[in-house]
């Protein structure tokens, strides 16, 4: 399954009941403001790297730009951009949006 | 293809109160249209979700819509699994005598399990 | 593959729909068929012909016309998120006597069954919002 976060981590708690609920194998991408958890040296980079066993996580490019953080993101968290973000949908057998 | 022949399971999954946003009331919309369309459907309630369930909402004052009562009317619709997160019920100082109508408890695993069952997956 | 768009927020307020539409674009660039885009909560709002922006910035509402006009793009507008937030077309205004129309080209105003239909015929539903 594919999980979208669009709202940063110290706002919202969406990627804390999404990271509670992905099974393993699933793909979490961080878009919008969803984003700056994929920065690091945050209070969520433990969680998220331990998560990394068994989830993947990627973010959106255009985003980072967007809000000049392109230069901080975490280890393991792959760069892609809306072509990358089609693919990741028609590859995942389904798509939840964590709203 | 017409619509009867394909079946898909459909989650929709609340997330969040009623009244301070207008999502509960939508997402119970689309719940109770979508209900035509034949389709294997459950309804979770997740972290604040969980308070739409809560009974003895009392809007008058108030002045919003109530609409805490058409989730009793879900069955009526064929919507019968109605699953409510323990650990968020629990977190919430909550239990199951709160709510409003008869619910599936599951944990946070089973929810998560039944998550990836699901074909399409609404959050709300 | 075909995919549905569902669109919650309305423009500029929130991301949602500046991101629904990248999405939308480079999923038909990539040839892949968008079966309906369902503009539902306050993302009915992308539907009105009457923003102004400023010029130096986008026109979300304009750009989603001129996508739906080169793809022959079937977005929907819920009738009932629309009734609430004052989107109204000839129908809607004569159903609900109202002394205007603001729906911009492109749009359609229809019900929540469109969506739901969107969700079993095509193979992926992707939800922008809040």
């Amino acid at each position: 399954m594919l999980h979208i976060i669009n709202k940063s981590p110290f706002e919202r708690d969406n990627l804390d009941s999404c990271l509670r609920h992905a099974g393993p194998g699933s793909t979490i991408l961080f878009i919008e403001d969803g984003v700056y958890a994929a920065m690091n040296g945050t209070t969520m980079a433990d969680k998220i790297n331990e998560a990394m066993g068994d989830l993947t996580f990627r973010v959106l490019g255009e985003d980072l730009e967007a809000r000049g953080i392109v230069d901080k993101v975490m280890d393991g968290v792959e760069r892609i951009d809306y072509a990358g973000f089609v693919d990741l949908v028609t590859e995942s057998d389904k798509v939840q949006s964590w709203m | 293809m017409n619509d009867e022949q394909i079946i898909k399971q459909f989650m929709y999954v609340n997330r969040r109160a009623p009244h301070g946003t207008i999502y509960a009331q939508e997402s119970l919309e689309v719940v109770l249209i979508g209900a035509a369309f034949d389709q294997d459907v459950s309804v979770a309630f997740i972290d604040d979700g969980v308070y739409q369930l809560v009974k003895g909402q009392d809007t008058k004052k108030a002045e919003v819509k109530n609409f805490s009562n058409a989730y009793r009317a879900l069955e009526d619709y064929d919507v019968e699994k109605l699953y409510v997160e323990q650990e968020s019920l629990e977190s919430r100082g909550l239990s199951e005598s709160d709510l409003i109508v008869d619910v599936q408890m599951k944990s946070a695993d089973e929810i998560k399990q039944l998550m990836e069952e699901q074909d399409v997956l609404l959050t709300f | 593959m075909k995919l549905a768009i569902q669109v919650n927020t309305g423009p500029y307020t929130h991301q949602g729909s500046d991101t629904a539409y990248q999405f939308t674009k480079a999923a038909l660039a990539k040839g892949h068929e968008i079966t309906r885009v369902f503009f539902y909560h306050d993302g009915v709002n992308n539907g009105t012909r009457l923003t102004t922006p400023p010029q130096d910035d986008r026109n979300i509402v304009n750009r989603w016309g001129a996508l739906s006009e080169e793809h022959g793009l079937d977005m929907v507008v819920c009738v009932a998120a629309a009734q609430r937030r004052g989107l109204v077309d000839e129908g809607e205004a004569k159903r609900n006597k109202k002394d205007a129309t603001n729906i911009a080209p492109g749009f359609r105003i229809s019900g929540l069954g469109q969506l739901v239909e969107a969700a079993i015929q095509a193979d992926r539903l992707v939800v922008f919002g809040d």
